[in-house]
């Protein structure tokens, strides 16, 4: 049923040929990125071991690649970054609001709950 | 997007016409839906830290306990996953150009790059299945129960099982007659049962065989649980002292003293909990992968129909690509937190 008092959202995304182009070489430029930040991962992870000195800064480089990563998908393969600002901030900002707060409380209470253990000799 | 122009004032905001967000209803909701499941998954993985942070060194590394590839065996740590990362980034890549060819109109361009999606789709599903079935299964060594109670991994290329040659005769076999079937998985089945004996496989019919294998080479112990000699955290043995420990656990005639794979009892990769989260959390977005396949598949139906075509925009297509991205968002942190770090 069609109503005239309500915008059809669905069709106002239509775009020509040009600008199709355009976004086209935007995605192919997202994909090589990607892909070249999971073969430097890759090779991170399988020439440093662990229990070298240099692992705390891999493993910190890991999760701000990871990060760049899950913001390209998000922004351009989502179009997340082509929404209203109002969209943006309603999805993202609770989610990172929760999620640093879960990643405090489960890491901080790990190295409790790991010390209190060995403490009684577990 | 591209094309709208409506000036927002307060009239038209809260005249009940236009929608702040400026974005359709279905649209607005299955972002909902990912926000809530985007929770549920970061979950899970904050309860994988959790353990995994508790446990400390205990812990697999991922690059030790994935190295294999299908046919060439093992020692390429994570190629594996990174190849089936790439394939699903490769068909989060298809499905945004089917959306893209969607805002031209572009029926035969949606289809296209639709069935190239659920190509993709279909191979992560069926690569995650090996990757179980590899994991279920386990190495060829195992992990072993050391002489002071102490637990090690074993990495290295196992020699090769030749034959069994029966040296005390049975209910159903001669002595010199020469066994060649089967050969892994019963000497597999006779050690977990602690039925290895210096070097001998007793079967239940009560025959003794002698084994015939082919030396292992680059052994390597790694211990994962201490014991009143080793420790965590300790170099890994290896040489003749590593074949040495390995082979009398292995041929001590005691069963428990080495696990094969894994399952919801016992792992030979770590803590239990290891194997518990590795099946919860890969199965749970192999799950969603799989939904996502199905549900490309409906919609492919839809657009070959010319249904969207005819409804004058390909919307749907649009929201199901937001739930197919989302699939491989999660993979790119269950990567990360799961297999490298």
């Amino acid at each position: 049923m069609e109503r005239d008092d309500l915008i059809e959202y669905s069709l106002h995304n239509h775009h020509d040929e040009a600008t199709g182009k355009s976004i086209r070489k935007k995605i192919v430029q997202v994909t090589v990125l990607l892909t070249i930040i999971t073969t430097v991962e890759v090779f991170l992870g399988a020439l440093i071991k662990q229990s070298s000195d240099a692992w705390a800064y891999v493993k910190w480089s890991f999760i701000i690649m990871t990060l760049v990563k899950a913001a390209y998908i998000v922004m351009v393969f989502m179009h997340l970054g082509d929404e209203k600002k109002a969209l943006r901030n309603v999805i993202l900002i609770p989610y990172a609001i929760f999620i640093a707060y879960l990643i405090f409380i489960g890491l901080w209470e790990a190295t409790e709950v790991s010390s209190a253990l060995r403490s009684f000799g577990f | 997007m591209a094309g709208h122009t409506t000036q927002l004032d307060a009239k038209t905001l809260w005249g009940g016409k236009e929608s702040p967000f400026q974005t359709s209803y279905g649209k607005l909701m299955m972002w909902f839906f990912l926000v809530s499941d985007a929770l549920t998954f970061s979950g899970l993985l904050i309860a994988y830290g959790f353990t995994r942070h508790d446990a400390q060194d205990a812990w697999p590394i991922g690059e030790e306990t994935f190295n294999s590839m299908p046919f060439l065996g093992h020692g390429y740590p994570l190629l594996y996953v990174a190849l089936m990362t790439f394939i699903l980034i490769v068909s989060s890549v298809t499905m945004v150009l089917a959306v893209e060819a969607g805002h031209r109109m572009d029926r035969k361009g949606v289809t296209n790059w639709m069935i190239a999606t659920i190509i993709g789709g279909f191979f992560f599903v069926g690569s995650q299945a090996w990757e179980w079935s590899h994991f279920i299964h386990g190495s060829e060594f195992g992990k072993i129960e050391l002489a002071d109670g102490s637990q090690a991994i074993v990495k290295g290329h196992f020699g090769e099982i030749k034959n069994f040659t029966v040296i005390e005769a049975g209910k159903h076999h001669k002595v010199g007659e020469v066994m060649k079937e089967d050969l892994m998985h019963e000497f597999q089945h006779a050690a977990e049962k602690g039925h290895l004996e210096g070097g001998n496989i007793h079967f239940a019919d009560g025959t003794v065989a002698k084994i015939n294998k082919a030396k292992d080479h680059e052994m390597k112990l790694i211990i994962k649980k201490s014991g009143s000699k080793h420790e965590i955290g300790s170099t890994p043995i290896t040489g003749a002292a590593a074949e040495k420990m390995y082979y009398e656990a292995l041929y001590s005639g005691e069963a428990n003293r080495v696990v094969y794979g894994a399952n919801m009892k016992q792992n030979e990769y770590g803590p239990q909990q290891y194997a518990q989260f590795f099946f919860f959390i890969t199965g749970f977005h192999g799950f969603h992968v799989f939904s996502g396949v199905m549900i490309n598949i409906i919609i492919l139906i839809g657009v070959l129909g010319g249904t969207y075509h005819k409804r004058g925009h390909y919307e749907m297509v649009e929201k199901t690509g937001l739930y197919w991205h989302f699939v491989d968002l999660v993979w790119v942190f269950v990567f990360t937190f799961f297999y490298l770090i």
